[in-house]
């Protein structure tokens, strides 16, 4: 595998990380202060809470690595992306920094505190919003050149439907991988009632999702003709996809094997979200910046690598103690401990 | 105001903001693992509870440091994208192990907050505080690498700029790298254990006397006093790396025009307009000790170099601000420790209180102007020799609103930081733990 097709390989399965942790964390994030305003907080904020403490801060070290390591494989994309995302980009900052802080405000300093709450969770929908921008301006057709420099359209970003039909997909599917998940983890629990409130969430956020997700490829043909006509190579990766989103749909329904159901939920997302990107290359940002466009160095490249290499085995060891004292752990995810 | 003006002052703010936290960050954890250790060692409650509670007020600043890190981290690329385009072929393998440290740190983290008790053996609690321990040490040393290497880029040749010639360990293994990291680390661990000694005094001052407090006090000025000395040595080490490598910044911090032998320390004064100092007293010969550690040595002069390369030099007054805390902050724990030895019956005295309590806002100052003074001091270079600061800043406008509604959140978060660590202190005091833990007081 070439280095280029490597390091973009590597990066996208990051980011996939950080979409199912991150959509988690963002659902449970709104779950928590939705119960808490429905007065229904008894019921289902023990299990969110008991997921969320120990693990909120890892979510963000995920993003963190997907765009340090694009600036290191792809240097080009700090020159491009970071010229024209300024405002988008730091929009989804402030509000990652309001969400991040004020978990740790209400939960470590001031429990139950409204304000802190509804902040944290309004966010939590908010981020995945804006985060999905980038998706849209990386089709092209939102910047404009004059002569040595490039900015972002703004005006035309904010008013075209893909943007917003993108910006929709990214919340119903943060409210229905974070119901699954969380259901899973109920179940787990033997938390009937806190299962079954999730378990419906899940069942209705599919709907809308699967919905938002047509209306996305609707406006995709219109607005992004080239990235269209190649999705047409990957059609099996969505068909696929389909496939397991109806299986863990069953399987929810049915009330049974809720971990195989959320894997499904997982599988679903893999295969669109690894069409989708693969779909997309060669571009980074079309038409300016392809994965081939300022690859990083060779002898940087190898060194990356390594790093990245030696970087796993550190952190997939302690990912998985992390797992296994918590998530995995059946007397702390009763509550025992 | 243009953009370049505009950027430089969001940045500033941001690091500004974060290195409060950051710096926090680094520090607090040894002394979580160090009050733990004791604690389990000598079988002493009062020692864990120590480290219960650091560590709980520690999870907040966290909250933020991590967060803002987020915020510069992508500022970087937002704010000088031409820059990061450069630094990211030369210098991405630091950046990119600085995310596996904070991965570690925070991964451990969850995992030590969560499993106080859950253990038989005590020791294998304290164990997961290592990897936190490890983690935030380990990125602010390849995070300071990065930018050790913007103030003396090795590691590759740049013709008409295009890049070749890349040697990632060599730009990471730069000349500015020993000392830069070594002095962040240990003036971090420093402000870390005199704000954590300047919190316990507070509540000494307002008459809170049990033994808790004392054992507090006296284990964090033994740190302090350590990394105060440390952090002294290895100043002076920075200074000769300075006269080596950067003499202009050094030269700037010291109002040194004329090369010249014995050369002398300006310490205070001012400068007029037409570059003559007043009011300042000069320490012969001090300089040429500070830089090649003989009275007699040569020391560059700013003259030699052309005046749009000079750094400005209001440096001057950020550099002896930091040195004078520095001297301060030893000054004070190692008078404690002296009373501890010698004249036990006037280590509590109020006013010896009162000098440690200031100590604590004024090492977080002298961290901020030590960084001012190391990143205004090698202006107008964004990357020494190669880049100027306006060539890498972004062509995007907006900067300006940018800068209100940033400016706007660190006061909210500040603010806030503030407001629930005092009441998550004040609501659960220690004597209200003790007594619910079944410790008699």
């Amino acid at each position: 595998m070439s280095l280029e097709l490597l390091g973009i390989t590597v990066l996208w399965i990051f980011l996939y990380g950080y979409m199912i942790i991150g959509s988690i964390d963002f659902g449970a994030g709104f779950f928590s202060y939705y119960g808490k305003l429905r007065k229904k907080d008894h019921l289902i904020n023990g299990v969110i809470n008991r997921y969320l403490s120990p693990v909120w801060e890892v979510t963000n070290v995920f993003l963190v690595f997907f765009f340090v390591g694009l600036v290191g494989f792809f240097p080009d994309t700090a020159y491009f992306y970071g010229t024209v995302l300024l405002i988008p980009a730091s929009i989804a900052t402030i509000l990652l920094a309001i969400r991040g802080s004020f978990y740790a405000f209400a939960n470590y300093g001031a429990r139950d505190n409204q304000l802190f709450l509804f902040s944290y969770g309004v966010t939590g929908l908010l981020i995945p919003a804006s985060l999905s921008t980038v998706l849209v301006i990386s089709e092209g057709g939102f910047i404009t050149e004059l002569g040595d420099t490039i900015s972002l359209n703004m005006s035309a970003l904010l008013s075209s439907p893909l943007t917003w039909s993108v910006a929709l997909l990214a919340v119903f599917s943060v409210l229905f991988i974070s119901s699954a998940f969380l259901s899973y983890y109920a179940n787990k629990a033997e938390d009937l009632e806190a299962r079954e409130v999730l378990r419906k969430i899940a069942l209705f956020s599919s709907v809308p999702m699967m919905i938002s997700s047509f209306v996305m490829i609707f406006f995709l043909q219109r607005e992004s003709a080239w990235h269209f006509n190649q999705l047409y190579g990957y059609a099996w990766t969505f068909l696929l996809g389909l496939l397991a989103f109806l299986t863990a749909i069953y399987l929810l329904y049915r009330k049974e094997r809720f971990g195989i159901a959320f894997l499904m939920v997982m599988l679903q997302f893999a295969f669109a979200f690894f069409g989708y990107g693969a779909s997309h290359l060669p571009y980074l940002l079309y038409p300016y910046l392809t994965i081939y466009d300022g690859i990083v160095n060779q002898t940087m490249g190898t060194y990356l690598v390594i790093g990245f290499i030696a970087g796993l085995t550190l952190l997939i060891p302690s990912l998985i103690l992390l797992m296994r004292l918590f998530l995995f752990n059946v007397d702390y995810v009763k509550g025992n401990k | 105001m243009d953009t370049l003006m505009l950027s430089r002052i969001l940045t500033g703010l941001t690091l500004g903001f974060h290195i409060i936290y950051a710096t926090i960050g680094v520090g607090v954890p040894i002394m979580i693992m160090l009050s733990e250790w004791l604690g389990i060692k000598r079988n002493d409650v009062h020692y864990i509870l120590l480290a219960r509670r650091w560590a709980r007020g520690f999870v907040i600043t966290v909250a933020v440091g991590v967060v803002t890190g987020t915020i510069i981290g992508m500022q970087l690329s937002l704010l000088w994208p031409s820059f990061m385009k450069i630094a990211g072929q030369v210098i991405s393998l630091p950046l990119f192990l600085e995310t596996f440290a904070f991965f570690l740190e925070a991964i451990f983290l969850g995992i030590y907050l969560y499993t106080w008790d859950r253990f038989k053996k005590p020791i294998y609690h304290w164990l997961l505080i290592i990897p936190v321990v490890l983690g935030s040490s380990l990125s602010a040393t390849f995070i300071t690498m990065v930018n050790a290497f913007m103030n003396t880029p090795e590691g590759f040749t740049m013709q008409n700029g295009v890049i070749t010639d890349i040697e990632p360990l060599k730009a990471m293994f730069n000349p500015a790298t020993p000392t830069k990291v070594a002095h962040v680390l240990s003036s971090a661990y420093l402000t870390s254990a005199f704000v954590l000694a300047a919190i316990t005094a507070y509540y000494l001052l307002k008459g809170r006397n049990h033994e808790y407090y004392k054992k507090a006090l006296k284990l964090t000025l033994i740190v302090s006093f350590i990394f105060a000395i440390a952090t002294a040595l290895i100043g002076d080490l920075s200074g000769k790396f300075l006269a080596d490598y950067q003499p202009e910044k050094l030269a700037a911090a010291e109002w040194h025009f004329e090369t010249r032998k014995q050369a002398e320390l300006i310490v205070g004064g001012f400068l007029t307009d037409d570059l003559q100092i007043k009011n300042a007293i000069k320490l012969p010969m001090a300089l040429s000790i500070l830089a090649h550690g003989n009275p007699n040595a040569e020391v560059v002069g700013l003259n030699e170099f052309p005046k749009d390369l000079w750094p400005p030099l209001y440096v001057h007054y950020l550099f002896d601000l930091m040195v004078m805390i520095g001297v301060y902050l030893t000054l004070v724990s190692g008078l404690f420790l002296f009373f501890w030895k010698w004249k036990p019956q006037l280590m509590w005295k109020k006013w010896l209180m009162a000098l440690i309590i200031l100590g604590g806002p004024l090492s977080i100052v002298a961290i901020e102007v030590g960084w001012i003074f190391a990143e205004v001091g090698r202006q107008p270079w964004i990357l020494r020799g190669y880049m100027k600061t306006a060539e890498g800043v972004t062509t995007a406008t907006n900067v300006g609103t940018l800068l209100i509604v940033f400016a706007l959140l660190y006061v909210i978060l500040g603010t806030l930081t503030v407001y629930i660590l005092t009441r998550l202190f004040k609501k659960n005091t220690p004597e209200i733990e003790l007594e619910k833990r079944g410790i008699i007081l």
